[in-house]
């Protein structure tokens, strides 16, 4: 889908119009430079390549540092492709925030959520654990409880949930309703919270 | 962090404040909804703290009403206040006049600040 490569700037909350106090993420969307335009003659199928925020010349490849050249653009970090562009793109394009989002649309922020490290079920799936500290429970209460029966089938089924590393993982939230735009500072403000760290990579997609 | 505050100041609801401070008389002009319509409150009070930073700003006022003191905490970028007005500076040494709230009468009086 069409969309944007972004970082997450931090949370707040604002007034909306009808009064209510809303969370909302501040997220500074592009400029992202067009760097690669792909074709089904060519590639297989169609897309258009972002690049986002810049990098150092010496900490750059030199096959990359000839991708970039042929945009006409600085060295970048984030690549991602996006596509079904509502205009057509030309390679070295820049695209800002007011080209592609505008208020009240809805749209989707991938990221890498927060690492948690090794995680039990309870957060790591959402387990209930025991419920009751009485009733006889004394160091049971965040377990995962039976996780199989026994000489049938004498093993632990594949993909059984159960704790481990959590978090830093890609993660989607679908349907984030657009605040504001504001294309002075390339910034867009969605309500909710989006995965990652603040400073991490986001793509914002319609 | 400037970003975020760049992203506050769109969300501003523009109306102008006096500046006022802990121990000073305001009234509050606030709008209250009722059904579809759209009437105005005062609520005149001592305001007794101001709390919280950029978009999250608030004040508290009291008064006594009724000979019960009442409390209520107005965010200072609410959409629903029409505005502010400043009846008197007051003259007091903290910025937290919880003390305000033990006292009665005569007691519970602020000295006015004269310019």
């Amino acid at each position: 889908m069409p969309g944007l490569i972004g970082k997450k700037i931090g949370m707040t909350s604002v007034f909306s119009a009808d009064g209510k106090n809303v969370p909302c993420t501040v997220i500074e969307a592009g400029p992202c430079v067009v760097t690669q335009i792909k074709t089904v003659e060519k590639d297989g199928y169609e897309a258009v390549q972002l690049a986002f925020d810049d990098k150092k010349e010496k900490s750059t490849t030199k096959p990359m540092k000839g991708h970039f050249e042929k945009a006409g653009t600085t060295p970048k970090r984030k690549l991602v492709e996006f596509n079904k562009f509502e205009k057509e793109w030309k390679l070295g394009d820049k695209i800002t925030v007011a080209d592609i989002f505008e208020e009240d649309i809805f749209v989707d922020v991938t990221g890498i959520s927060k690492g948690k490290g090794f995680q039990g079920v309870v957060k790591r799936h959402g387990f209930r654990g025991v419920n009751d500290a009485t009733h006889g429970q004394h160091n049971r209460l965040r377990a995962p409880g039976s996780i199989g029966a026994s000489s049938y089938p004498s093993r632990v089924f594949k993909g059984m949930r159960m704790a481990g590393r959590t978090g830093n993982e890609r993660v989607k939230i679908q349907n984030l309703r657009v605040l504001k735009v504001i294309p002075e500072n390339n910034l867009i403000l969605v309500k909710g919270s989006v995965p990652g760290a603040r400073n991490s990579y986001l793509i914002i997609e319609k | 962090m400037d970003l975020i505050k760049v992203a506050e100041s769109a969300f501003e609801s523009g109306i102008e404040m006096p500046k006022f401070g802990p121990g000073d008389t305001i009234s509050v002009h606030y709008k209250i909804k009722e059904g579809n319509k759209e009437r105005i409150q005062v609520f005149k009070g001592v305001v007794i703290q101001i709390k919280g930073h950029g978009n999250n700003k608030r004040f508290t006022v009291r008064k006594i009403s009724n000979n019960v003191g009442i409390e209520r905490i107005f965010p200072m970028n609410s959409p629903f206040i029409e505005k502010v007005e400043l009846n008197r500076a007051g003259k007091v040494r903290r910025a937290r006049i919880f003390y305000l709230r033990g006292l009665t009468g005569k007691k519970a009086r602020i000295k006015e600040k004269r310019i």
